[in-house]
């Protein structure tokens, strides 16, 4: 009975829901099949700590800036303005 | 990291930060130089990621900022605080920076196929082959699961690495690229990033589900050659 009303996750279909589960905006039901799953599936485990690899890597890519130079005629720029 | 830092999203030192503006803008309508710099260190580096995203080169991405900077100062007495400050800021660059790439673009061959297939429909973040179709024992399930990332932490801090993620963002469409240069790479917060492009949440939610699940991909297939490699 149980088991018609909330049909098992696919792999498919965890790797499409899977941002809503990081951003925890998966309705409650659909979060408890993913995590059955996930419980039970070392491929998507992988793919989920992939994911999160992925987001840590990409926030500590070294910052940007403005060149030196660049940063100079911005300042040179703001006393004119002023 | 200094970029994560500087620019935390949302949270309980959300008004903290707003009373920081304030002062910050009160200062610069003062004239006051050192509110400038200390505007320019903190919100500098998102403002440089985000014109990196739309232009073609440092040149011009460093152009683009410096233009920013000027209209903020020019539009600094109609800045009601609605909005954030940084939400505020982005907004005019990505104004000057969407422009000025798409006259970048204009010049290129094949744009008009290019702006195509940027507009259309993505194909699957998940090559279809990955997975067990109808007629295997377990369609929808792995067909060839991802494997484990050995070190992933050590591996993903090298240059080649950087590279790769670098590489993977520069082949996004524009809307991806603008969500993950936010969400990811600057640390802002779902709504900040959805304030400052204009989107829907369930759109700000596709488009970084999109560009983080092609980032990984890339980061996947690097993987993999390395390990061949070793």
């Amino acid at each position: 009975m149980n088991e018609v009303e909330t049909p098992k996750m696919s792999c498919k279909e965890l790797v499409d829901v899977i941002t809503e589960y990081l951003e925890d905006t998966l309705p409650t039901e659909d979060r408890g099949r993913f995590e059955r799953h996930l419980a039970g599936c070392d491929g998507c485990q992988a793919y989920l700590d992939q994911m999160r690899e992925t987001i840590r890597a990409l926030g500590h890519l070294p910052p940007e800036s403005l060149s030196a130079e660049a940063e100079r005629t911005l300042l040179e720029a703001f006393r004119g303005w002023r | 990291m200094g970029e994560q830092e500087a620019s935390t999203g949302g949270g309980p030192d959300g008004s903290t930060r707003a009373a920081n503006a304030e002062r910050l803008v009160a200062a610069l309508r003062r004239g006051d130089e050192d509110a400038f710099r200390k505007l320019v260190e903190e919100h500098g580096p998102f403002l440089m990621r985000l014109a990196l995203m739309h232009v073609p080169s440092r040149a011009i991405a460093e152009e683009v900022v410096q233009d920013t900077w000027l209209a903020v100062l020019n539009g600094i007495d109609r800045f009601e605080g609605r909005s954030s400050l940084r939400t505020w800021i982005a907004s005019i660059l990505l104004n000057n920076a969407r422009t000025r790439g798409q006259r970048e673009r204009r010049v290129l061959p094949f744009s008009f196929l290019r702006r195509r297939a940027e507009e259309g429909r993505d194909e699957p973040v998940v090559s279809p082959d990955r997975f067990q179709s109808v007629h295997d024992s377990y369609p929808g399930h792995w067909a060839r699961p991802p494997a484990e990332w050995d070190s992933p932490e050590e591996r993903l801090s090298t240059e080649e690495a950087r590279r790769v993620l670098l590489e993977a963002i520069a082949k996004l469409p524009i809307r991806q690229r603008e969500v993950i240069a936010l969400r990811d790479i600057s640390g802002w917060s779902a709504a900040e990033t959805r304030n400052a492009l204009g989107l829907s949440e369930t759109n700000q939610r596709v488009l970084l589900h999109r560009a983080r699940s092609k980032v990984r991909a890339a980061l996947e297939r690097h993987f993999e050659a390395d390990e061949l490699g070793r």
